[in-house]
């Protein structure tokens, strides 16, 4: 029977759940039993991790489902190293120079932070597109994207990579600590006004952001009050950063000490109020009472499900997906892995009606294409200056298609997770689409060229790597088994095989010759540039596809 | 192409955007530009277009053109394929050539005055590979030389140097050249270097033309793409102007059925007819591979080759008369090629195998009458080692037109196509009379250029940079990189100049090439003793 007619005949007897759209689908958490073929594994990887090289399709289709996504979620590489000056060319840094790490260095000066704040842009874009095979780098932006803030405002270089490193080493651990640490995180405190947060004026910056954006969301079923808002605000006064070692204290003299009653959707709670070091003790109540909510736990589900699965969330979703996944998340105490292991191992996710509907976002976009095509960049060990040159202009394109890493918009992070009802369309319109071909055409026609290095889309590697790149048939296949999620029909298959491959002809073997042809001689002119030729203009076409745009 | 002094004129030049039209795919070198413009805009075309027609697969041009004058040399050489003399088409006033019997459009187009059969076009040391001869004829290359660009995509860069900075501007909305039939072609690819940085996008003419592409399935996959698609068609508003143009012709003349040239060769007259300012339309089709079963044993003037020279000559014979009757005969101008042309010798399977020189048709009202060149020498006795030798190199004919039909002067026709190659008398020059305007060459922002050009020795570049990150390479014709005078940070905008040394490098052509961040503009410059 066909999935969909199972579907339908399914959804008759279970009107109570109906699908908003009717192409949506009934599935739910129910373990994935169905095939694990190179299929189901692209598609895991393209939701989890930033693109899907060949390398890492034929390394979790030797395991199974359940060993891939164990190893997706738990990234075994060590940390990546902090970022380098790459500045002082144009700012001088004392307390870190040329090539090493300014991270331990605090520095009040506007224009070392500067550097600093471009560098760690550079730098992040260089951890993700030399990523493990984990889930480690998309979470991290995923809790970037959710609690969001700007370096710009930051300012301080410090603070911003100290942030950073705190989404990357607690985003896979328990959320409730992360709201925790994030709430006193310095960045945080200054992002959001915390640190000037005093009994005597109390600023509700992070308070509201806090329940709003952080934990609860908004919705019919939240109900708190702008006076809940006021007394969290007022409990989480006292926080300050010491300017001379750059950490959290807690100034009891700028903490409100009265006691704090909230609203009946918190059931009339009262948060006792705490004199001297305990005052810092109201914070964790605050966040316990927070949590005790139900909401938290389905408003993160939802903000998952919308960066790893589809952004309708209908009635079906919501019951069959959502509030399982939120029992799941209470029951483990807020542990966020146990949340996306259930996810990613559901028939829900495997659902065919799930598979190619994400919109790549620009990140995913330029660095799944950085990864699949194996675009070489300059060693950082050797060279960092030309590695970050390289990194930075890859973290300029993605701000030039609308995300700029380490500043989204505002605190509510991009528009395409939140913004009803566009959601991830929004990524793609009459700016940004043009935008997405430019980048790709000018990486595979002529690359990037900075202090005699070049990065490019060579396709010679990428094609050496597939299984049998001289049939033009299974070149073409085999190709878009890494870079496509969308199936092509085969009649658009033959006619780019022989439009492009076979230069009009109609005989395989041509293709075939040319290729063996280049593979016993590779240093003859002429032979390489017939192939290159043609698997330039067959690699840029299939970019330009809209197929190419959805993951 | 130099434009008459009172027509504006500016084309966006780059932009590969592979698409269908009715049913064929279609590459354009585009800009965007308001559909409102397109509407509004409907004014009268007057310059002149060339269709360029590629025989896939290498066809037999001595199965084509047929050497009268020597018919017992050429059936000897291939008594199984020789067309019978009685059969032979006829040309008015010209005894020593003949056509293919399947030809009767081709021979009614010379006796019509609208055809020049150039004999025996090839080149030095002819490459038997298909794709390897292609990517020749393309390029416009030395048979030892790998280009990377096309030689309508060079003469496009020349004329639109500045693209696509500041472009699309008002005087050209049109893509500057649409292939039909086919995506990828090196012959309208402009240096490598300055041509990707714009928009390709296949998808936008997907709801366009109706068919072909995968339908959008109903699902949220589905759902996406067709939003995809639509911004995509939406975002290029050169679609808009296909549309606008194939609207504005009502009424076509008849052409052949079951002949898919014929059917691209429509799809150009309309869009011409149109108010399309393209210049380069570049249609195909193939199967010329005629390593066996070339004709009927029974009957060497029927079978798979006669078949492809009818579905030729009908659909060149068509588009003419369909030009005639759409009032732009005098603005068209067309041309065949093949990779190669076969064997003199014919094989034991009823047909041929790869060879070299082969005639090429130059049709159209302005068209010089007349058969260029005279019948290949075919040798007593022929070997299946002996191939037709050129009379002309291929670039001969590019030049001619180039010179003849798009008015390109000498010293920029030797930047296109690197050396100075016999201009003959294919194409009534008197084209270009009057022509003394090139408005194309200030359209849009200049970002780089140099002085002089031609040089000899030391040229001055000049160049505008946005700040930050800025690149000067210099290029030679075989893309390899031979200076970078400029790889550095500006703090801030502006306008500077460098001096290219060209030392003892040997004359030719080379580019300059500007990357700015995400931009790129090159220059070329031709050095010259």
């Amino acid at each position: 029977m066909d999935r969909r007619d199972f579907l339908t005949a399914r959804r008759k007897k279970a009107p109570a759940i109906l699908s908003a759209q009717n192409f949506r689908t009934q599935s739910g958490l129910t373990p994935y039993v169905g095939p694990w073929t190179r299929n189901e594994v692209q598609h895991l990887l393209k939701r989890t991790m930033f693109g899907s090289t060949k390398a890492d399709i034929d390394y979790f289709a030797a395991r199974t489902l359940d060993q891939a996504i164990n190893e997706l979620l738990n990234p075994v590489a060590a940390l990546p190293a902090p970022p380098l000056n790459d500045y002082s060319e144009d700012v001088p840094d004392p307390g870190a120079p040329a090539g090493t790490t300014w991270v331990n260095n605090v520095s009040e000066n506007d224009d070392i932070n500067e550097g600093r704040r471009f560098s760690f842009k550079h730098w992040w874009a260089g951890v993700m597109l030399n990523q493990d095979r984990s889930i480690r780098e998309k979470i991290t932006l995923f809790w970037a994207d959710h609690f969001g803030t700007e370096t710009y405002t930051i300012n301080l270089g410090h603070f911003i990579y100290r942030h950073n490193n705190l989404l990357r080493t607690g985003g896979l651990g328990n959320f409730k600590t992360l709201v925790k640490n994030v709430t006193t995180d310095p960045g945080m405190l200054i992002y959001l006004n915390g640190f000037l947060n005093s009994a005597s004026a109390p600023d509700e910056n992070y308070a509201r952001e806090l329940m709003e954006l952080f934990t609860l969301g908004k919705g019919p079923t939240v109900a708190y009050t702008e006076d809940d808002v006021r007394k969290a605000a007022r409990i989480l006064t006292g926080w300050r950063i010491n300017p001379t070692t750059a950490l959290t204290t807690f100034d009891p003299a700028k903490h409100d000490s009265n006691n704090k009653t909230f609203s009946s959707y918190f059931g009339g709670a009262t948060i006792t109020g705490q004199t001297g070091v305990n005052g810092e003790l109201e914070t964790d109540d605050l966040i316990n009472m927070i949590f005790s909510k139900d909401e938290v736990s389905k408003y993160i589900c939802r903000s998952i499900y919308r960066w790893f699965v589809y952004y309708t969330l209908d009635a079906a979703a919501e019951a069959n997906v959502i509030e399982p996944l939120a029992a799941i998340f209470r029951t483990s105490n807020y542990d966020i892995k146990p949340v996306l292991s259930a996810l990613f191992k559901s028939e829900h996710f495997f659902d065919v009606l799930n598979q190619g509907c994400m919109i790549k976002s620009p990140v995913d976009q330029i660095v799944g294409c950085m990864r699949e095509w194996k675009v070489a960049f300059p060693p950082v060990a050797s060279e960092y200056q030309d590695t970050y040159n390289m990194w930075g202009y890859i973290s300029d394109w993605m701000g030039t298609m609308g995300q700029d890493i380490g500043d989204p918009p505002n605190v509510s992070g991009w528009p395409a997770y939140y913004q009803e009802p566009s959601f991830h369309e929004i990524w793609i319109n009459h700016d940004t689409l043009p935008k997405r071909n430019q980048f790709t055409d000018s990486m595979i026609m002529s690359g990037f060229t900075r202090n005699m290095k070049k990065i490019i889309i060579d396709p010679i590697p990428f094609t050496l790597a597939l299984p049998n790149a001289g049939d033009p048939n299974a070149l073409l296949s085999d190709t878009l088994a890494v870079i496509y999620r969308v199936p092509l029909s085969d009649t658009v298959k033959q006619n780019l095989k022989q439009s492009i491959l076979l230069s009009g002809q109609t005989q395989d073997y041509y293709w075939t010759n040319a290729w063996n042809a280049y593979v016993a001689d590779p240093t003859n002119m002429s032979t390489a540039a017939i192939i290159t030729n043609r698997l330039k203009s067959l690699y840029q076409y299939l970019m330009n596809l809209s197929e190419y745009q959805l993951s | 192409m130099r434009r008459r002094s009172f027509l504006k004129n500016s084309i966006p030049a780059a932009a590969i955007l592979p698409a269908l039209v009715d049913g064929y795919t279609v590459k354009a070198f585009h800009a965007h530009s308001p559909l409102m413009q397109a509407l509004m805009n409907p004014a009268i075309e007057t310059d002149h277009v060339l269709v360029i027609i590629q025989l896939s697969g290498g066809n037999d041009g001595l199965n084509m053109v047929i050497p009268i004058s020597t018919y017992g040399d050429y059936f000897n050489a291939r008594s199984n394929v020789a067309i019978a003399q009685n059969k032979i088409l006829k040309l008015d006033g010209y005894a020593n050539t003949g056509l293919h019997p399947a030809m009767t459009g081709m021979q009614a187009l010379y006796n019509q005055k609208k055809l020049n059969i150039v004999q025996s076009v090839g080149y030095p040391q002819p490459n038997f590979s298909h794709f390897r001869a292609t990517d020749i004829w393309m390029s416009g290359s030395d048979a030892d030389q790998v280009v990377n660009t096309g030689w309508a995509g060079r003469y496009l860069n020349t004329e639109y140097p500045n693209f696509p900075d500041g472009y699309p501007n008002t005087t050209m909305p049109d893509p500057l050249a649409i292939q039909i039939g086919s995506i990828a072609s090196l012959t309208l690819q402009g240096p490598a270097i300055n041509m990707g940085m714009s928009i390709t996008n296949p998808t936008s003419f997907y709801n366009l033309i109706n068919n072909v592409l995968d339908p959008a399935p109903n699902t949220p996959m589905g759902h996406e793409l067709t939003y995809i698609r639509t911004i995509a068609n939406q975002t290029n508003a050169f679609a808009q102007r296909i549309i606008a143009a194939a609207m504005a012709v009502p009424q076509q003349g008849a052409y052949p059925q079951d002949n898919s040239l014929a059917d691209q060769l429509k799809i150009v007259a309309r869009l011409v007819k149109g108010g399309l300012k393209t210049r380069i339309y570049m249609v195909g089709m193939g199967g010329f591979d005629t390593h066996s079963s070339q004709v009927e044993s029974a009957d060497t003037s029927i079978g798979f080759h006669a078949s492809l020279l009818k579905e030729l000559s009908d659909a060149v014979k068509a588009f003419m008369d369909d030009c005639q009757f759409l009032g732009i005969q005098d603005r068209v101008m067309g041309l065949t090629f093949s990779e190669f042309g076969r064997r003199i010798k014919s094989n034991s399977s009823m047909g041929t195998d790869h060879g070299a020189a082969a005639p090429m048709f130059i049709f159209g009202a302005k068209a010089v009458q007349g058969v260029t060149g005279t019948n290949p020498t075919i040798p007593g006795g022929a070997s299946v080692n002996d191939n037709i030798p050129h009379q002309y190199d291929f670039r001969s004919i590019y030049a001619s037109i180039l010179e003849r039909w798009f008015c390109v002067p000498p010293t920029t026709l030797q930047t296109i196509l690197f050396k100075n190659f016999q201009s003959l008398n294919i194409v009534d020059n008197k084209a270009c009379t009057g022509v003394t305007d090139d408005p194309n060459q200030s359209a849009g922002e200049q970002l780089i250029t140099n002085y002089p050009n031609p040089f000899t020795t030391t040229t001055t570049i000049k160049f505008k940079t946005k700040g930050k990150h800025t690149l000067i390479q210099i290029i030679d014709m075989l893309g390899r990189v031979i200076q970078t005078p400029i790889d550095k940070e500006y703090t801030q905008s502006g306008e500077f100049t460098v001096d290219f040394n060209s030392g003892a490098l040997p004359s030719g052509v080379y580019y300059a090439r500007l990357q700015n961040e995400q931009t790129q503009q090159v220059r070329p410059m031709l050095k010259v003793r």
